[in-house]
């Protein structure tokens, strides 16, 4: 059942909230010890909260546009009372005194949290093997991996255990994972989503975003966590974009670029998919053409300087001073030696390194500020396309999901892994991930729609089509 | 010790970093307020909890720019950026300050003597929290834990960084009161040295006197006070003296001012320094206040110390040298308000001035709150001889205390009451009838003994005739 249709049957007395939550909690129970989804499952919450909607409905209040619908949400957002670990040993036993900006918004509007699912730590890499909990498993192949860093609410909606989960994209964290699993992922606008609560990875690139089944869920999920937010100073002045209504309206005219650098280096399979939907999209009368946006080649590279660096610093307070792990030793240097040693692992430390080294003095001109300037560049040659196209299109991912354990001691084969969804990152501009049939090896493929910053209508309008056109699941590409 | 030996001259830049006086916190609502209970101003903002963001306090904008106003600097576009080291009581391990582009750039103080200081900035940045180590001893070293209190935590701050114009500890500290002062008058701090309010770091290096190039500086850490700063300088001076004397060359090192020790310790040399790894902070846009805005800013600024020195000066006439130390005592003690109004109300300026700054000094608050009615009709009373300056200072005494009063009244009340002239003429009278000879030699022209007889007046009324009465009297009766 979709978010829509279950908040509709809520609000209309048809369900009851309870009801829905009680049968999320029983496919939890039943799969998740496969699956690992979830780190946690705040069932006892869940289930007052929806007593909550019900006791609402019952007076004849509104419950609100996400009335009783179960959401699931990355570990590394805020949740007040509730442990919020980014799947780090470093931040064990600690409850945040406060609720992340999205997650009151989620809230109000009736939805219900039924738990925190699983990343890789503090949102660092491509497959949520970097878990100090385990690996998240791929629902459709345990033998895989669900992508990431957001694997856990990809898989939790992937698995039919929630129909709406939040996730946060720094580099594809949120659209990666989606494609592997087969949903849909949204990477909004930067700032269009207040980042308030949202534990840092890299601040100039984060953004929470939805995942949901559908198109139309996304959109949903997308109305009700955006807008300004006064406690993120990079939150963006205007109201939420109202996209749910740009989904009927459909492509005719509109001008699609088949993005050479979003197809390039993916494999036959996924590059067979992404012109699938463009045929389709030319069926449904759009105008498709070849574009090339030639400095994407560089955002690689400089993500992997920008992410670091931001990172090294936001992490730095995790000193074992006021919360979370703290191994005692001598004296309070040795002490914050001891506990971060111990707190984060290889992937994370293997980043902060990279940032420190980064932002070193005599390095700082060489790397930071260099990257910096290659993001100026890619912004302006991204708005070059966009002289000639309305929105780009390409592929999310270069491959289906892969193998658990393939690439964890490869770290330059795991960071290939967000080479087409990265750009969208360093210009600050929305993308979207709509499942579009499987590969060779029968899992899912992503096809990426990518717009201008604060186009997410136009983008949304693209990705309807896409969706209304997309393969039958199981049904092949030859 | 004191000063550096003939033939050096010191050369100091001093980094002042003032709280400013907001309601909240620089990047968060908790209270702006010294002294309560440790951690209770505090949220996840200012103790840095993951998640949270800065959002900057517009109150504290507003005040930084009062400040540059003040200090006659371009007040310009500026950014944040976040200086990274790992400390206990900075709970994000990193300060967000302003690097590049600071707020307030390029202006001068002009200090009493005339001389002036270069301002290079006035930026904007955060406070840390304050640790405090316990244990058996009181030292870091030994400390059994560490406390810390983060409501210091996100205090917004103002670090202002001179020019190194200073010369002398004299001046450095005639820089740091100015500059006391000016925060004040712009209400952008209250900047109480004792509280921390204020605090100083001093760039202090030698050189032979007629040389133009600097010599290697020390950076001095931990000036609570003036007499710190001035003692701190001179010391500091003196061993870099000593050890180029010696054949040794001062090394660029952070030193730490040792108040009981009187002397100056190394904290870390130059090659031990943080590597901040300075970087825009993502955090924050970065702040551009429009004309508008800048104009109410400077518009905030209340009257500077040198303009209310000017006003007394141009009450005063041409200042003689005293009056020069007493107008300046008059503004530092914040009687220049009181002397104004009472020349308004018809007081002479000049006694108004020392009567302020010698009688009513001994209790400001009480001083700054007088009538100034009433301190211009006493002044009045005095000046025109009917009470003498003993009996007026006894007078203002009891104004100052009850706040003003009528200062005739007050005076009849103690017995001040001034001798009816007649009476006083008959007393001058008798006391030419019992000296004739010494009238004799006055009326030759010794002037002289015009004292001698204003004294003998004064005896025989127990001091209650005024001395310009008298004279007068005198030179009437010579005809
Ligand atoms: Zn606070």
């Amino acid at each position: 059942m979709s978010a829509r249709e279950i908040a509709r049957a809520v609000r209309a007395g048809e369900r009851s909230a309870r009801g829905v939550v009680e049968e999320s909690l029983a496919a939890i129970a039943e799969r998740d010890g496969e699956v690992h989804a979830f780190l946690l499952v705040t069932g006892d919450e869940a289930r007052s909260a929806a007593d909550a909607i019900d006791a609402a409905v019952a007076d004849g209040r509104d419950p609100g546009p996400l009335a009783g619908v179960p959401v699931a949400l990355k570990d590394n957002l805020c949740t007040k009372g509730i442990p919020t670990t980014c799947a780090s040993r470093i931040l064990e036993g600690w409850r945040p005194p406060y609720d992340a900006t999205v997650v009151t918004r989620l809230r109000r509007a009736g939805a219900v949290v039924v738990g925190k699912t699983n990343l890789d730590e503090f949102a660092m890499g491509s497959s949520t093997e970097n878990s100090c909990a385990g690996p998240t498993r791929h629902p459709a192949d345990p033998s895989r991996v669900p992508g990431g860093s957001s694997g856990g609410s990809a898989a939790a909606v992937a698995a039919g255990f929630v129909p709406l989960a939040l996730g946060s994209d720094t580099g594809g964290s949120v659209r990666q994972p989606a494609a592997l699993c087969g949903t849909v992922g949204v990477k909004p606008t930067y700032g269009a989503v207040s980042r308030y609560g949202l534990v840092a990875f890299a601040s100039s690139l984060d953004q929470i975003g939805p995942l949901a089944a559908s198109v139309e869920d996304a959109a949903l999920l997308l109305e009700v966590i955006a807008g300004h937010d006064p406690l993120d100073s990079t939150s963006i002045a205007q109201a939420a974009p109202e996209v749910t209504a740009s989904l009927d309206v459909g492509v005719a005219g509109l001008r699609v670029g088949v993005c050479d650098e979003l197809v390039e280096g993916t494999a036959p399979d996924v590059v067979a998919r992404v012109q699938q939907a463009a045929d389709a999209l030319v069926d449904a009368g759009a105008h498709v053409t070849r574009v090339s946006v030639p400095e994407m080649r560089y955002g690689l590279s400089a993500y992997y300087l920008i992410a670091p660096a931001e990172a090294s610093s936001n992490l730095a307070r995790y000193d074992g001073v006021r919360y979370g792990l703290r191994v005692p030793a001598s004296d309070v240097a040795a002490m914050n030696v001891a506990t971060r040693t111990a707190g984060f692992g290889p992937e994370v430390k293997r980043r902060i390194m990279l940032g420190t080294y980064a932002l070193s003095a005599g390095y700082y001109d060489a790397y930071y500020a260099k990257a910096q300037r290659v993001r100026t560049l890619l912004i302006e040659a991204f708005s070059r396309a966009y002289e000639q196209v309305d929105v780009l299109l390409g592929a999310t991912a270069p491959t289906t999901a892969f193998p658990i354990g393939e690439r964890v001691d490869d770290p330059m084969a795991m960071y290939m892994s967000d080479v087409c969804t990265i750009p969208s990152n360093l210009a600050g501009h929305p993308a979207i991930s709509v499942p579009f049939g499987t590969g060779d090896d029968g899992l899912p493929v992503g096809v990426q729609v990518l717009a201008p910053a604060l186009e997410e209508a136009r983008m949304f309008q693209a990705a309807a089509a896409i969706e209304r056109a997309a393969p039958a699941p199981g049904s092949g590409t030859k | 010790m004191s000063g550096p030996s003939t033939g050096w001259e010191i050369v100091v830049g001093l980094e002042v970093h003032c709280e400013l006086q907001t309601k909240t916190k620089l990047f968060c609502a908790c209270p702006n307020a010294f002294g309560d209970e440790p951690n209770t101003n505090v949220c996840p903002v200012c103790l840095g909890l993951p998640g949270s963001l800065p959002v900057l306090n517009e109150q504290a904008v507003e005040l930084a720019m009062r400040i540059g106003a003040a200090l006659h600097c371009e007040v310009r576009s500026s950014s944040f950026h976040r200086k990274n080291y790992f400390y206990p009581d900075m709970p994000k391990d990193y300060q967000i300050s302003q690097y590049d582009q600071p707020i307030n750039v390029g202006g001068y103080l002009e200090l009493p003597d005339g001389s002036r200081v270069g301002i290079v900035r006035a930026h904007i940045e955060e406070d840390t929290g304050k640790t405090s180590h316990r244990g058996e001893s009181g030292r870091i070293h030994s400390a059994d834990y560490a406390l810390v209190d983060y409501n210091r935590s996100g205090v917004p701050l103002v670090e202002i960084v001179t020019e190194p114009d200073i010369r002398s500890a004299a001046q450095a500290r005639a820089f740091v009161a100015e500059l006391r002062g000016v925060l004040v008058a712009a209400e952008a701090s209250d900047a109480r040295m004792e509280e921390g309010s204020l605090r100083i770091d001093a760039n202090v290096s030698v050189r032979a006197e007629g040389t133009e190039q600097l010599g290697t500086r020390c950076e001095i850490k931990n000036l609570n006070s003036l007499r710190s700063l001035g003692l701190a300088i001179e010391h500091e001076a003196a061993r870099q003296v000593a050890v180029i004397d010696a054949g040794g060359r001062v090394v660029q090192e952070t030193r730490h001012w040792d108040e009981q020790g009187g002397r100056t310790v190394p904290l870390r040399s130059k090659e031990e320094a943080f590597d901040y790894r300075y970087f825009p902070e993502p955090d924050l846009v970065p702040l551009d206040p429009d004309a508008d805005w800048k104009a109410r800013a400077a518009a905030g600024v209340g009257m500077l110390p040198a303009e209310r020195r000017a006003r007394l000066a141009a009450l005063v006439g041409s200042p003689t040298s005293q009056q020069t130390d007493q107008l300046q005592a008059a503004v530092d003690q914040g009687l220049d308000d009181l002397v104004v109004a009472a020349v308004e109300a018809g007081a002479p300026a000049g006694l108004a001035l020392v009567r302020a700054v010698n009688e009513l000094a001994v209790d400001l608050v009480a001083a700054r709150a007088l009538d100034p009615g009433s301190f211009a009709a006493l002044l009045q009373l005095e000046e025109s001889g009917a009470l003498s300056p003993t009996q007026a200072k006894t007078v203002l005494a009891t104004l100052r205390d009850a706040g003003g009063g009528d200062p005739g009244a007050i005076a009849r009340s103690k017995g001040f009451e001034a001798l009816a002239e007649a009476t006083l003429e008959g007393v001058v009278r008798d006391v030419v009838d019992a000296h004739p000879d010494e009238w004799a030699r006055y009326l030759a022209g010794d002037d002289k003994l015009a004292g001698f007889f204003t004294g003998q007046v004064m005896k025989a009324t127990s001091g209650k005739a005024n001395g310009k009465a008298v004279a007068g009297a005198l030179r009437r009766l010579r005809g």
